[in-house]
């Protein structure tokens, strides 16, 4: 059978769904929303790249790799704010940042 | 046929690695299930015929970031099981915001089908294959007429470097350090001091 865009878009929504859901369940958990936020960056590069490939366009995969470039370095800026909250605190549960809150 | 198998062979690879990953009690299994997640990614991407993507996805995201998620998980002692109280609370809340996303996204995948001005609106028609591989023909289209995009990706990861360095370069007080520009300047008149010493007596 062909397996045609709707397959693959259908596997991106699906990896969407799992991220989101990730996210919900796993509140306190910093390194685990990290993990979804780039599960719900992979489904998005499918999705651009299922695109290009359908379309026969080569825009979506130039996105896609700047999408990858940006989702790099967000997780190494996120992953060091989490090293120097943790130097600071000795742990990493995040529902103490309200320090500032009045 | 073959193509169909490897397609639902990755895609069913990739959504359990992904329902793994956040059902993972030790989180070193969940970014190991999230390495095993981008790597079928990558099949995906070489069965769409982007080859170039799917190396880099292994090169860059799993060879770089997922290594750093491993150094931070395992640098971090931290109590794991006090993180996951309020699992369960959560799940049914979660699990209907997961399924209304769900409709809402399949509702769209298959009530939608592609206009038929979208032909002549192909910014970058990729060409055959037997006239150029998808590196090259990347490479035509990126340095050309996405140069800014490709400069702009470039500042985002200096400002990053930047950011990481700032954020966690920590200097101990007690570590000794060298700092070549004092050493540099020194001058005889503060490097050298000159003393009599009369004989038999020391300093």
């Amino acid at each position: 059978m062909i397996i045609g865009l709707g397959h693959y878009l259908t596997l991106a929504a699906i990896l969407f769904t799992i991220g989101i859901f990730g996210i919900f369940l796993n509140r306190k958990n910093v390194i685990i929303i990290l993990m979804s936020i780039e599960l719900i960056l992979l489904s998005v590069n499918i999705n651009l790249v299922a695109f290009s490939a359908f379309l026969g366009d080569l825009v979506g995969q130039v996105y896609a790799l700047l999408v990858l470039t940006v989702a790099a370095a967000e997780a190494a800026i996120g992953l060091s704010i989490l090293v120097a909250y943790y130097r600071n605190r000795g742990s990493i549960a995040v529902e103490d940042i309200n320090l500032m809150r009045g | 046929m073959i193509p169909a198998i490897f397609f639902y062979l990755f895609a069913g690879v990739s959504i359990a690695a992904a329902v793994m990953v956040i059902a993972s009690k030790n989180p070193v299994h969940s970014v190991l299930f999230l390495i095993l997640a981008f790597v079928n990614g990558a099949g995906l991407f070489v069965l769409l015929g982007a080859e170039f993507l799917a190396m880099i996805l292994i090169i860059v995201y799993v060879g770089a970031v997922m290594v750093l998620f491993l150094f931070v998980v395992m640098m971090l002692d931290v109590d794991f099981t006090q993180l996951r109280q309020g699992f369960l609370q959560y799940l049914p809340i979660g699990a209907f915001i997961g399924i209304v996303v769900l409709i809402e996204l399949l509702l769209l995948v298959v009530t939608w089908t592609i206009g038929p001005d979208v032909q002549h609106a192909i910014a970058a028609p990729i060409p055959p294959l037997a006239k150029m591989p998808n590196t090259e023909a990347l490479g035509h289209v990126l340095y050309t007429r996405y140069i800014y995009f490709f400069q702009a990706a470039g500042v985002v990861l200096l400002v990053a470097m930047i950011g990481a360095i700032v954020l966690t370069l920590h200097h101990k007080p007690k570590v000794k350090r060298q700092s070549i520009a004092e050493q540099n300047a020194r001058t005889r008149r503060t490097a050298i001091e000159i003393v009599k010493v009369r004989s038999g007596q020391g300093l």
